[in-house]
């Protein structure tokens, strides 16, 4: 009788260990992106998009317990393949990152080598993802933000004849720029104006004029918002009103201190996540954010909140279980990613197996001072 | 006999430190045993090791303040990312090795070259308009490489500026998307070689008869002339070797980063990074270059777990270690210690006497 119940105990305790086993399942992801140095704004967004989300994962109290290991890459590859290895040494299952494309890339071929799983909130760069199948991305390509772009002119009709002015010193601008003129030209649309500039360059009024002379209804800006912002005011002191049209590089455009906003009416962009937007979750978001950080975030914090959920979900249907190693995650994350349909802030995203995002692009109007999506 | 011993030691035993770093990373590699951010920053510390030697010949015992020495690289780093995808994919060489070899000549052969059509101009000048020309010339590397497209088809290498559609075959250079097609080769063993290939030529150009005309000509410039050296040559000397040496380190630097190489990379602030082992480890002193730009890439990594401080605290490290390393008294002790070991024969003019006047390589 004795033998009976002990065994019974031992049955019951067993399994009573197991279920508690089975009910929480520690997740740790890394966050790699550049904390210092001159992309420390978007490296911090992610951050901080990142730390809101599993703070509400844990609160909670769901299936997965999230441990987050955030490492500093500075922008800089060499610095970012260290901060990976540090990341993998703190026994980190999986990553979002790295913010930046160029460290992303030099991670990415580690990762691959030692099968760990990486969602990229940000970057957008296609050897991100190239060659690779352990390497996922939030964001789109730049090469698909360019074509989308060129599809929504030709499809609204929204100019005849079009000017760009790129960034030459960014991969970001040049790769918008490839993938949007070829697009253009096979939409039949007439590209009158190709200019370039560099990076801290302030004046513009060469490229501007350009598109003036060459008779431009459109400008097609492939590039952030500071120079954004300096051609729309070149192109008013010299009396020159075409549509402008950005793709989320513009995004920030209406909290530059010294330009005046009323100028930004009437210009479009693509761009994922807005932070006015009413939608009831992005609010929660949103305030949540700003409570802890003081701040309002940016699409890159928005992107990466919406990697860690991702993440989340992929591991619940891959069926992750607690002490995984990140090879086997990798695994079967690369599976689920391929399965998953998953709604975030910026949208309703799916991957293929190249690792490439497709949700619908949202293309928004600055009107009033404020982004109204069309 | 003994005292020889010692002599010979002390020139050489830098020598000694390389070489047993190397074989005690080998041996820990082997049991699998070496930190992973270590192992996986032994390449870029040859690379830095390199870089750093080769701008002691400038500054230190040329006494030229050059502030375009990451420019070198990058010219070194992206010759050799497209020599490497020539000789990958139309040459079709299947050796890592023999790719990376020959990448690095090619790497430090432009570089040379470009360092003799740089100091024409610059060796002319002296002191802080040096140093400024160097930058610019450092910033038209940058913007040159950034603009550059760089295709092949069928063996054949097509070159373009501002704009890459239209050229044929598969990019290997795509402007400031930087370089593609391009495989990574990571080989530590030719990190290390290269290292002491370097120590080689600068120990052996600053002990050579040309090495004892450039330091003349930076001690006292109107001296050395009126004894007859060709102050331009020698300077030249010195700046052409630094360069290629640069050269090489970028290509292999280019290749372990492969794709994610930009020219941006190379930048001002590079230089500037550069310099500083350089000053660290002490104007002229080839061996201390060595040692702090190992020391000063381990460093960041291993104060990761300071999070947000990390480069703070780096930064207070960095002045504690300038402020001790300059400290008479500490430079007193540390030469008290060098002179019982080594027992330095006065005169013997040793190259690495140098830094104890305290000023290190005077600008002329």
């Amino acid at each position: 009788m004795k033998k009976v119940l002990a065994l019974a105990l031992a049955v019951c305790l067993a399994l009573t260990v197991c279920s508690a086993f089975a009910e929480e399942v520690t997740l740790k992801i890394a966050h790699i992106g550049p904390l210092t140095g001159g992309a420390a704004l978007y490296g911090v967004a992610t951050s901080r998009g990142a730390q809101i989300a599993v703070e509400e994962i844990n609160a909670a109290g769901g299936k997965f317990r999230i441990e987050l290991i955030d490492e500093d890459d500075q922008h800089v590859p060499e610095i970012s393949k260290n901060a990976y290895q540090e990341a993998k040494n703190q026994g980190a299952q999986m990553i979002v990152g790295t913010t930046t494309s160029d460290p992303c890339i030099a991670v990415g071929e580690d990762a691959f080598v030692d099968r760990v799983f990486m969602l990229t909130p940000s970057a957008s760069s296609v050897k991100v993802t190239a060659g690779k199948d352990n390497v996922y991305q939030m964001c789109f390509t730049d090469p698909a933000q360019g074509e989308t772009a060129a599809n929504y002119i030709a499809d609204k009709a929204l100019g005849t004849k079009i000017a760009v002015i790129t960034n030459v010193s960014d991969p970001y601008s040049t790769g918008i720029r490839d993938a949007f003129l070829d697009t253009a030209e096979a939409r039949g649309l007439e590209i009158v104006s190709e200019t370039e500039f560099n990076e801290g360059d302030a004046d513009f009024t060469v490229q501007v004029n350009d598109a003036k002379n060459a008779g431009a209804d459109l400008v097609f800006l492939p590039i952030y918002y500071g120079p954004a912002s300096m051609i729309i005011q070149t192109a008013k002191n010299i009396g020159f009103e075409p549509a402008f049209f950005g793709v989320d590089g513009m995004d920030g455009i209406l909290a530059i201190p010294e330009f005046d906003v009323s100028l930004a009416e009437g210009v479009m962009l693509l761009c994922p996540f807005a932070a006015s937007s009413p939608d009831e979750r992005t609010q929660k978001f949103v305030s949540a954010y700003q409570a802890k950080f003081n701040d309002t975030p940016i699409q890159f914090a928005a992107d990466s909140y919406d990697c860690v959920y991702a993440l989340v979900a992929a591991a619940d249907a891959a069926g992750i279980t607690d002490g995984m190693s990140a090879a086997e995650c990798c695994d079967k994350l690369i599976a689920a990613m391929q399965q998953l349909e998953f709604t975030g802030l910026t949208g309703t995203s799916t991957w293929d197996a190249s690792g490439a995002v497709t949700k619908l692009p949202k293309v928004y109007k600055i009107e009033n001072g404020a982004y109204v999506e069309q | 006999m003994k005292t020889k011993a010692k002599k010979w030691f002390g020139r050489y035993w830098i020598y000694f430190v390389v070489v047993g770093f190397w074989i005690v990373c080998e041996v820990l590699m082997q049991q699998n045993a070496l930190s992973p951010v270590i192992r996986n920053q032994l390449i870029p510390i040859c690379c830095w090791v390199t870089m750093a030697v080769s701008l002691n010949l400038v500054v230190g015992i040329s006494g030229e303040l050059s502030l375009g020495h990451a420019g070198f690289m990058s010219l070194g780093a992206f010759t050799g990312l497209i020599a490497a995808g020539w000789l990958q994919h139309a040459a079709q060489m299947e050796s890592p090795l023999a790719r990376l070899v020959l990448a690095m000549l090619a790497g430090g052969l432009i570089a040379g070259i470009f360092g003799f059509l740089i100091g024409i101009p610059v060796l002319r000048l002296r002191g802080d308009y040096l140093a400024i020309v160097t930058l610019a010339f450092g910033e038209i590397i940058n913007s040159l490489i950034i603009n550059l497209y760089v295709n092949l088809d069928q063996g054949t290498l097509y070159f373009k500026f501002l704009k890459g559609r239209g050229l044929p075959g598969i990019p290997l250079l795509a402007g400031a998307q930087g370089p593609d097609n391009i495989t990574k080769i990571a080989l530590i063993p030719a990190g290390f070689v290269l290292v002491i290939l370097t120590l080689i030529v600068a120990n052996n150009l600053v002990r050579s008869r040309t090495g004892r005309a450039i330091m003349a000509t930076r001690d006292n410039r109107i001296a050395a002339e009126s004894v007859g050296i060709n102050v331009t040559k020698y300077k030249m000397t010195a700046f052409v070797t630094a360069a290629v040496l640069a050269g090489m380190a970028g290509a292999m630097y280019g290749l372990f980063m492969s794709t994610a190489t930009k020219p941006t990379l190379f930048r001002y602030t590079k230089s500037i990074d550069i310099l500083v082992f350089v000053v660290m480890g002490g104007l002229g002193s080839l061996s201390g270059s060595v040692i702090s730009a190992a020391l000063l890439t381990i460093l960041p990594e291993q104060l990761r777990f300071l999070k947000d401080y990390r480069m703070l605290i780096y930064a207070v490290v960095l002045i504690l270690m300038m402020l001790v390393s300059n400290n008479p008294l500490i430079r007193g002790w540390m030469k008290g210690i060098r002179e019982k070991f080594f027992r330095r024969n006065k005169q013997t003019p040793a190259a690495e006497a140098r830094p104890d006047d305290g000023k290190g390589g005077g600008r002329s």
